[in-house]
């Protein structure tokens, strides 16, 4: 009986073999290194997560000093555009339903007379919140301004108005949709769906092609075991992976100062887990699909999910019970959380435990099928 | 004819080592058996011709001997190695070239042969690729990716990469398909000096010259083996009589012909008709009204063609 024995010889190989078809397949090389930043460019730059100069309707209801010195300190904020200035909410209403304006800013009656008098009267904000993130920043920039709008005419015996909780009260009611995202969560979170999208098609096309080709049936009649394949195939995506990594990393930190406060070497470290079970949907993909077309199918079926209940378009609590549940059985959706803890709020190790085990589960299931399912004959 | 007689000649002594030597052996795929019980005994330095149709079990029977596939039954030895359980080792001295070209098109001459020289852990690789590709006058294309290559030069290319870890028996599945009268000489050319140098060659074709130049020859339909030996064993065994004529309108004749009792093939030769039977009596009876001018009868010897094609005829097919 013979004993068939793991050779780290037959493994390099298949590897040096990949690395070769990778740099003659230039376009898919392009494609590798292209995704990543046309996705950047796209949600980093055109899809911006910093929206100012929203357009904004004012209903005055209360024409005064302080109402001016308040809309020539909303115009400043940048944020703002006043577009529209009307006496009463019945005419300016329909434009927030249509999406004509983000916000609509109510200054009541009596405004500057309860003001006066150290009421607090309240300033009313209502947002268009359907995209959370384009009016996160906006909301925050009011709060700021309205505690101090007004000290420049709140002088001499009014000084003391000043004093907290401030002057006026600022009442914000978000419409259509509240929950609110936080600023920096598109670039870290591109990360996880660039991986998922390219590891998992490569890896299913490579192995679907060495089939569709014929070479398999040779690879299959030498003494290269199962694991060596696939490992020597996995392995020159994982360095694909990291390079993509970088890419995102890099631009995150120059082009868009997102914040880095956890250690990116604990990052790097427990990403080769989530790159490895995106390879590992990849493998197990392609020892089911006939063909690449199937194989590629089989990719955009697993990605859109991934990309759609992961909480990276949509915020995950506002989902409802039974995506949220599909949605915590992948790999991304605790990559998203992985990512953001460590990056923006320092998460250590510890902190993040809790979001690597289950995409180890994930991996090991999955790479168990693979292997299962990997034929060793043509049977 | 004359390659038949000269193979005759350096073919193995009968009492050689087996190098395949395997009975019984079934695969089936679902309700279809693509090879039934066939047995087998190959001798060291042989080359062993395999035919039959399209669709006879021949691709199958040949990744069953290198492990590709896992036969459902029957059991046997390939290079003394247990082909049920040793497969892993059966692979390590077995070089396979399959029907279709299965090397990687997107990697040049020497990267495919250095792969399969890493696969196979060859020892002194590079110069065991440099020597493959030297030999095999290939050296000059070496920086050529295998994809751009016409047919023949693939065929050289699969033939190197297949030899390239000295294996002690080759396999190949029609390895001529497509290519040249010349370039087919020469593969044979060196087929025959690789089998006289010890390698143990199966070969399977369509092509009757070529079968003519194996040492020993198989025939098979749907799975079944319906003979063996070498070609003077096959012909004389298979009993045929063949009567050729010539004269004016044969394709009238022919038709006419065609399915009296005791003929079994008319077929066109030229300006000839060959007819033939497996009873010589009857096959005589048949033809005897039309053995009159403008008609000239003469009895030819059948050729491996006649043979084949009435053992197919024979067979049933399994697929129907």
């Amino acid at each position: 009986m013979s004993t068939p024995r793991f050779s780290f010889k037959r493994l390099w190989a298949v590897v040096v073999k990949e690395f070769i078809q990778m740099r003659r397949d230039r376009l898919t090389f392009g494609m590798m290194v292209g995704i990543p930043m046309i996705q950047l460019m796209l949600f980093g730059f055109a899809i911006n997560s910093d929206p100012k100069h929203l357009p904004t309707a004012i209903i005055i209801q209360d024409h005064s000093q302080f109402s001016r010195t308040f809309i020539w300190s909303l115009r400043n904020s940048r944020y703002f555009d006043v577009v529209v200035e009307a006496e009463s909410e019945r005419d300016v209403q329909f434009l927030l339903d249509e999406g004509e304006v983000q916000f609509v800013i109510n200054i009541p009656a009596d405004f500057s007379r309860e003001l006066l008098r150290g009421e607090r009267p309240k300033l009313l904000l209502q947002a268009d919140a359907t995209d959370p993130a384009a009016t996160g920043n906006a909301i925050a920039a009011i709060n700021a301004l309205v505690a101090n709008v007004f000290d420049r005419d709140l002088k001499g015996p009014l000084q003391k108005l000043r004093d907290k909780p401030g002057p006026v009260e600022m009442q914000i009611h978000r419409l259509y949709n509240q929950e609110g995202k936080t600023q920096y969560n598109i670039v870290p979170g591109l990360m996880g769906v660039v991986l998922t999208m390219t590891m998992i098609v490569i890896t299913a096309l490579a192995i679907t092609r060495e089939r569709e080709r014929g070479t398999m049936e040779n690879l299959l009649a030498t003494p290269a075991r199962p694991a060596e394949v696939m490992f020597g195939k996995i392995i020159p995506y994982i360095m694909i992976g990291y390079i993509q990594t970088i890419l995102i990393l890099t631009a995150a930190r120059f082009l868009f100062n997102v914040p880095m406060l956890g250690s990116i070497p604990l990052l790097l470290g427990l990403m080769l887990i989530f790159i490895a079970a995106n390879l590992a949907v990849g493998i197990t993909f392609s020892t089911v699909a006939k063909n690449q077309l199937q194989a590629m199918q089989m990719s955009f079926f697993f990605f859109l999910p991934s990309i759609l209940l992961s909480g990276f378009m949509f915020p995950f609590r506002g989902m409802p019970t039974w995506a949220q549940h599909i949605g915590s059985a992948l790999p991304l959706t605790h990559f998203l959380r992985l990512v953001r803890g460590i990056l923006l709020k320092g998460n250590g190790l510890l902190e993040s435990a809790t979001h690597i085990w289950p995409i180890a589960l994930f991996l090991l299931i999955v790479m168990a099928i693979g292997i299962k399912r990997y034929r060793q004959t043509l049977d | 004819m004359q390659a038949h007689e000269q193979s005759a000649t350096d073919a193995p002594p009968p009492n050689a080592e087996l190098v395949i030597d395997v009975s019984g052996i079934t695969k089936r795929f679902g309700a279809q058996t693509v090879v039934n019980s066939i047995g087998m005994q190959v001798r060291r330095g042989e080359i062993y011709g395999f035919l039959g149709p399209n669709g006879s079990g021949k691709t199958t029977f040949l990744r069953m001997l290198c492990g590709l596939l896992k036969p459902d039954a029957g059991q046997g030895t390939c290079l003394g190695y247990d082909i049920l359980h040793q497969s892993d080792e059966i692979k390590k001295h077995v070089g396979y070239m399959t029907q279709k070209f299965s090397y990687y098109e997107d990697l040049n001459l020497e990267e495919n042969l250095d792969f399969i020289a890493r696969i196979y852990q060859v020892p002194n690789r590079k110069q065991a690729v440099s020597d493959s590709l030297q030999k095999l006058g290939l050296h000059a294309r070496r920086k050529q990716l295998a994809g751009q290559l016409s047919g023949g030069w693939k065929q050289r290319l699969a033939l190197a990469a297949s030899l390239i870890h000295n294996p002690e028996l080759l396999l190949l599945d029609e390895p001529t398909a497509g290519v040249d009268p010349k370039a087919r000489r020469d593969f044979w050319e060196e087929i025959h000096q690789l089998a006289a140098a010890g390698l143990t060659v199966m070969i399977t074709t369509h092509y009757m010259d070529e079968a003519e130049r194996c040492h020993r020859i198989a025939y098979i339909a749907y799975g079944n083996l319906l003979t063996n030996g070498t070609v003077a064993e096959v012909v004389s065994g298979a009993k045929l009589s063949v009567w050729e004529v010539s004269g004016p309108n044969l394709p009238a004749l022919a038709n006419e012909l065609r399915h009296k009792k005791g003929i079994e093939q008319v077929v066109a030769f030229g300006n000839t008709l060959h007819v033939s039977g497996p009873q010589g009596e009857e096959l005589r009876n048949a033809i005897l009204p039309w053995m009159k001018p403008p008609y000239q009868w003469n009895q030819a010897e059948s050729s491996l063609e006649d043979v084949f094609i009435s053992l197919m005829g024979h067979s049933q097919d399994n697929f129907k």
